[in-house]
């Protein structure tokens, strides 16, 4: 695969790649109406969850640290269109939307954030660790950069034992300055592991603008300097991510060695429920917010005639009741009793006792 | 560093070093289980930077014996992704002052992942390293830090002694399944012995009293346990009965094993390769107090390292760690 660097990854995304040619006329029973539909729906779930938490968490119903998505929705479901039930996923502390992109149970995730024993992580976890072992998700890592060598070795265990699967790693622009990054990075080309790195360029690592925390603000192109295949992709367009995934999985399987995609993003919201958002200007964020995934994609089928209003408003309808049931379900879940608090530290029972 | 060997250093006697007891514990685990892989730096073409792993290479291929890039961090992090996909990584870290580059991924994830899932995940990974002094290397390759680790709930912590201890180590911490570090103290490398026949295992869940006494209980584990058994000799000599009592696994630790023998001879000194300021010897001192307190006949000494980074000259390497002198003399205090 051609290896190519899009230019400075600061501003805003470049003119988005047309549209996939929908015929005006086609009802929205064909393939790819109804995949759009699909993504439209899998976008909107992520957003209105995440709205809802953030209700949730200025009534102190869940509390820690809550980091949202709303903006980047476009990455973690276009990605998730190449990747199957084979296949690894590590995540970040900004991780709602990966899980549920990956099939979590939005309940399972919503009893998490109450720390209910029905949580995904059974209460242990919070926002930030969320778990799937059946579904290969392996967290929720709130180390910056610190799921990056695992995403090696699960790609390693992978490639000698000769499975055709792919770990996908998400991370963000911040991990990219960790020694983390660049070591996995390296060994990974080494070892020619199938590692697809999911690189979140949403242009700010906490509250530190990438071209105050990079001197070379290209991502894409010092990734391809360890040797494995890097592009940059518009992130705010679910059908580049979902093209770009899959051709970086397709090459993946194939056996050509890791992967690398910038995804040029943006987080509308502040960087946790806990950031006053004070370090970038009002008018950066609404300028990006015209370029919303979720918007963006809605307006695109509404104008080739694949969605009208009523429709719309039937998937909204259908996304706001899946979560009144999750926030019913973990309201009504059992508390993880305290006698238990010891259980899961080994997998050898008498230390609990200690 | 140490000179390389050959596999076999004593072909004509049946003598084994502590550096041959554990590579055919490590032979044993890579014949016996093709999930079982070694990677760390110069594992494989170098022969492991003491010399360990000499010869796997060409028993076993690039796949199993791994050599990796001066990457700890991802090395490690690497062993933990792998274990979590089912496989028996054993990986080896130059020395426990190199570990420190991978703290991040043994504290927060692999000691970590476990809990933090709910139970849903395991990480049976073992870490091997060199720790402690007594080799001229200086303070960057000779520090005692298995106490921090042995501070992290969601570990196992062993430091293998003798020659049994180091050849069947390996395949108890295969079979735990949690992360497991075993410290293997530089200077026993060459230290040479008989491995005892009727030894096929080793009980991760006991300390083992390596001697036998009646008068005060000498707590000792890794380079210091064969410094405890030589003033455990000379104390006889004086008619002092020392009992020693080896460690042998630093977390959890052994309380029944510790404070049954304290409660026999009434006395104890805690010797501590480590620093003493939130050493492991603290904790042992203090789960003696906490559970033997009215039956001590004297407050509980500690031997432990100078308050020092560990110096190159010889004499103040010396001067720096807790040596047979140093046992005898507070056994004596204790006494009486």
């Amino acid at each position: 695969m051609a290896t190519a660097h899009g230019g400075t990854s600061a501003g805003t995304p470049k003119a988005k790649s047309p549209r996939r040619a929908h015929a005006p006329a086609a009802p929205s029973r064909t393939p790819a109406a109804a995949h759009d539909l699909d993504l439209l729906r899998r976008m909107l779930l992520i957003r209105r969850f995440e709205e809802r938490c953030v209700e949730l968490y200025s009534a102190a119903t869940i509390r820690g640290f809550v980091h949202l998505y709303i903006g980047e929705e476009a990455v973690a479901v276009g990605v998730h269109q190449a990747l199957d039930e084979r296949d690894a996923v590590v995540s970040t502390y900004r991780e709602h939307g990966h899980a549920l992109a990956r099939g979590i149970p939005p309940e399972a995730v919503m009893a998490e954030m109450y720390g209910k024993s029905t949580g995904c992580s059974h209460g242990r976890g919070g926002s930030m660790h969320l778990f799937d072992a059946g579904r290969r998700f392996y967290g929720g890592n709130a180390i910056v950069g610190g799921g990056l060598p695992l995403a090696a070795g699960l790609a390693l265990a992978d490639r000698m034992r000769g499975e055709p699967r792919v770990t996908c790693c998400f991370f963000g622009d911040g991990a990219f300055a960790e020694g983390e990054f660049h070591e996995t990075a390296n060994l990974a080309a080494l070892w020619g592991l199938p590692v697809l790195f999911v690189c979140e360029n949403n242009l700010y690592a906490m509250g530190t603008a990438l071209a105050r925390e990079h001197a070379q603000t290209d991502l894409a192109m010092r990734a391809a300097s360890y040797g494995m295949a890097a592009w940059a992709v518009d992130g705010m367009d679910v059908h580049a991510v979902e093209k770009a995934a899959r051709g970086a999985v397709e090459s993946l399987r194939a056996g050509s060695g890791p992967h690398f995609l910038e995804m040029r993003t943006y987080r509308f919201r502040a960087h946790s429920m806990y950031d006053p958002d004070r370090y970038r200007p009002k008018d950066e964020v609404e300028e990006w917010k015209r370029h919303d995934p979720v918007t963006g994609l809605a307006d695109g089928m509404r104008t080739s005639g694949l969605l009208d209003a009523a429709a719309l408003e039937d998937l909204e309808h259908r996304v706001a009741e899946e979560i009144d049931d999750a926030v019913r379900a973990a309201e009504q879940a059992p508390e993880e009793p305290a006698e238990d608090l010891l259980l899961h530290v080994t997998g050898r029972h008498e230390e609990a006792q200690a | 560093m140490s000179t390389r060997t050959r596999p076999r250093a004593h072909p004509d006697d049946d003598t084994t070093t502590y550096r041959e007891a554990l590579r055919e514990g490590l032979r044993e685990a890579l014949a016996s289980d093709d999930r079982v892989f070694l990677m760390g730096e110069d594992v494989g073409r170098y022969g492991g930077c003491f010399g360990v792993s000499l010869g796997l290479l060409e028993e076993f291929g690039p796949e199993r014996i791994r050599d990796t890039p001066l990457s700890e961090s991802a090395f490690v992090g690497a062993g933990i992704g792998a274990a979590l996909a089912g496989m028996r990584p054993v990986v080896e870290i130059m020395t426990v002052n190199f570990s420190l580059l991978a703290l991040d991924q043994i504290l927060n994830n692999a000691a970590t992942l476990r809990h933090m899932s709910g139970g849903q995940l395991g990480v049976p990974l073992v870490i091997r390293m060199t720790t402690g002094a007594g080799r001229q290397l200086a303070a960057q390759h000779s520090h005692s830090l298995e106490g921090w680790y042995a501070h992290i709930p969601g570990l196992r912590v062993l430091a293998p002694a003798t020659i049994d201890d180091a050849r069947h180590v390996l395949s108890a911490a295969l079979a735990d399944p949690d992360p497991v570090l075993i410290f293997e103290h530089g200077s026993l490398y060459n230290a040479a012995g008989t491995l005892d026949p009727a030894v096929h295992q080793v009980d991760l869940d006991h300390a083992a009293v390596r001697r036998q006494g009646t008068d005060v209980t000498v707590v000792a584990y890794s380079g210091c346990v064969s410094k405890a058994l030589e003033a455990a000799e000379e104390l006889a000599g004086e008619g002092i009965g020392a009992e020693v009592v080896d460690l042998r696994t630093l977390r959890p630790l052994d309380d029944a094993t510790i404070v049954g023998s304290v409660r026999r001879t009434h006395r104890a000194v805690v010797v501590d390769e480590g620093w003493r300021s939130g050493s492991l010897s603290a904790e042992i001192e203090s789960r003696i107090c906490e559970q033997a307190f009215f039956e001590l006949d004297a407050p509980v000494e500690r031997v432990c390292s100078a308050e020092v980074p560990i110096p190159y000259a010889r004499r103040l390497e010396e001067a720096a760690l807790p040596q047979s002198a140093g046992i005898m003399a507070a056994a004596r205090r204790v006494v009486g």
